[in-house]
């Protein structure tokens, strides 16, 4: 009972959350002096005085804000995200043909950093003060501090334009058509940018990791493994997965934000037609509606991933249901 | 120390070089363009024959000054938010921790662009984007800082004594937390700087003219595909170095003001 009451309530502070975003958002984009008709209009359009007036009474801009704001809500739960000014097509359109490409991106980037970074934390705690816990430490640290932008212009710069070996940008090679696409092409284009997104959680996760893993070689338990006789690759098995593994998948979890976030930088690098371009580019117009589209799919992207590690906490930890 | 010392006087020296640069030394001369790296142009010039050393620093020394309003601005929010919350406790705890929440509740790049895009965009943009959303993680720190000093026994004892809220905090409860307090304020720049040349970079920070880190990665895109890896390697190079620079300092300054972290 006490599992299902902390259950519904993570989910209805969520929820509560996820509302109030959408209301912060709303009220950021209202307050700027971007100017809507001028922004769907063009500046230097000969549309008539009598069209304007057209336009603004149909999308209800003279309305108080309150009241635009629960008309968009009731649309936006009603499945009508509005019509997005930059593409000329329905936001939710635009979104879901995009988040195809940027959830698989994510996704790859998602497991490839935290199998790595999971890996190399555990070696570095195991080899704790030798030259491969320094080396990784390093090399983590520096994964952690690295901008994703530049991480990706490097990785362009060398693997794309001096060895050749990956495409310069896009998701798919130019000059086919979309039946001709293979999987594999659309592979082959996705490696680059996901293993520069990967980079940043990286350095992250091990780091986290070799931390955990440490704190629990220092308990008294181990010692008592190793008395026993235990093989470092027992106590691996036995005692380390066991109690770092889902501290770090919760942390994993955890960084969803950042992982939104790096998409529009890694994305506007590489010229991947995904949701993080479309954000830029939704930003840069002033296309308010496919703005606020997006802000509302990466705070459920979010809200997703705080979820995902609370159940997962509840599932893989015996002991919650009885503190919590 | 000596660590502490070298990395802020580098970073010091960037800070005040790039400030007191006079805009001579990045002067556009289209005599000199595209030069790769040589004794002249230790970073090589851009296509418009900008010594990219010059454009480099003046670019990482804007970046810290808006970090820098971004610090002041950020950790006197979570100052108060994260003592007020811990003190009183409460409703108003409980208001603060949803704020919190909801900050972290957004990618934080895409808070950047909203605010950014509330302004118009621009150098105001970009540097109240930063410093109003570097807050949360701070507030969480101070307020788990504070709670855990008022519940010990020599603050019970002054509220015994008939102390008022407001002098607990004052004389127990600040004293105890500034070390933790300083050094979130110092690990907090690297973030500031790097979501500076995040949001530059993607076109809504700075503005093309200015010689800002982010301005000179974006100018760089384009010309990768034509071999030209200096323009964007050692300006990239320098940012990470300020960074870690930065965190350096803070990871340092914890080790020294917490000795149970000492052995770590």
């Amino acid at each position: 009972m006490t599992r299902l009451k902390y259950m519904g309530k993570t989910v209805l502070r969520l929820l509560t959350l996820l509302i109030a975003v959408s209301i912060l958002s709303f009220l950021l984009l209202e307050a700027s002096p971007v100017d809507p008709l001028t922004a769907y209009i063009g500046t230097d359009s000969t549309l008539s005085e009598e069209a304007k007036e057209e336009i603004i009474r149909h999308w209800g801009l003279k309305e108080p804000p309150v009241t635009r704001f629960l008309k968009w809500a009731g649309n936006f739960v009603c499945g009508d995200w509005g019509e997005s000014i930059t593409y000329k097509k329905p936001v939710k359109t635009v979104i879901a043909e995009r988040l195809k490409y940027s959830l698989a991106l994510m996704l790859a980037a998602w497991l490839f950093s935290g199998i790595l970074g999971y890996a190399f934390g555990m070696l570095a705690a195991v080899r704790q003060g030798k030259l491969t816990d320094k080396v990784i430490k390093t090399f983590s640290l520096t994964l952690q501090s690295a901008p994703v932008f530049w991480i990706g212009l490097l990785f362009l710069s060398f693997f794309a334009v001096r060895l050749g070996w990956f495409p310069i940008g896009l998701a798919t090679p130019m000059g086919k058509t979309a039946e001709e696409v293979t999987v594999f092409d659309r592979i082959y284009h996705m490696i680059l940018p996901a293993v520069t997104l990967s980079v940043l959680g990286t350095g992250k996760t091990a780091l986290y990791t070799r931390q955990k893993f440490i704190e629990i070689l220092n308990k008294e338990f181990i010692l008592y493994a190793r008395a026993r006789g235990e093989s470092t690759g027992q106590i691996i098995w036995r005692h380390g997965i066991r109690n770092t593994l889902m501290p770090a998948v919760t942390v994993q979890f955890a960084s969803f934000s950042e992982l939104f976030g790096g998409i529009a930088l890694a994305e506007s690098v590489f010229s991947y037609p995904g949701i993080g371009s479309a954000l830029t580019a939704a930003g840069l117009g002033g296309d308010v509606p496919l703005l606020l589209g997006i802000a509302v799919c990466s705070a459920v992207f979010v809200f997703a991933g705080n979820l995902a590690a609370n159940l997962l906490y509840l599932v893989l930890e015996p002991r919650a249901g009885s503190f919590v | 120390m000596i660590y502490i010392g070298l990395a802020g006087i580098y970073l010091l020296g960037i800070f005040f070089l790039g400030i007191f640069m006079p805009e001579s030394a990045y002067e556009v001369n289209y005599a000199e363009k595209l030069i790769p790296p040589c004794a002249d142009h230790l970073f090589g010039t851009d296509f418009m024959g900008r010594d990219m050393l010059m454009r480099s620093v003046k670019g990482l020394s804007v970046s810290m000054v808006i970090a820098l309003l971004a610090a002041g601005v950020s950790s006197v929010l979570a100052l108060a938010f994260g003592v007020a919350a811990a003190v009183f406790g409460g409703k108003l705890d409980a208001i603060v921790n949803w704020c919190v929440d909801l900050f972290m509740g957004i990618p934080h790049l895409v808070l950047l662009i909203l605010i950014s895009f509330m302004l118009g965009r621009g150098a105001k943009g970009v540097t109240a984007a930063v410093a109003l959303t570097h807050w949360p993680e701070l507030t969480r720190v101070v307020r788990s800082e504070v709670l855990s000093v008022r519940s010990s026994q020599y603050v019970r004892a002054a509220y015994k004594m008939g102390k008022s809220h407001l002098r607990v905090a004052w004389e127990h409860v600040i004293p105890h937390v500034l070390p933790v307090y300083l050094v979130g304020v110092i690990l907090l720049f690297p973030h500031a700087i790097m979501h500076e040349a995040s949001i530059t970079f993607l076109g809504f920070g700075l503005p093309a003219e200015k010689p800002a880190v982010g301005v000179i990665l974006s100018e760089s895109m384009k010309y990768i595909a034509m071999g030209k890896w200096w323009l964007m390697l050692f300006p990239g190079l320098m940012l990470l170095l300020a960074v870690m620079l930065f965190d350096v300092i803070g990871e340092n300054l914890k080790k020294l003001w917490n000795p149970d972290s000492g052995n770590e």
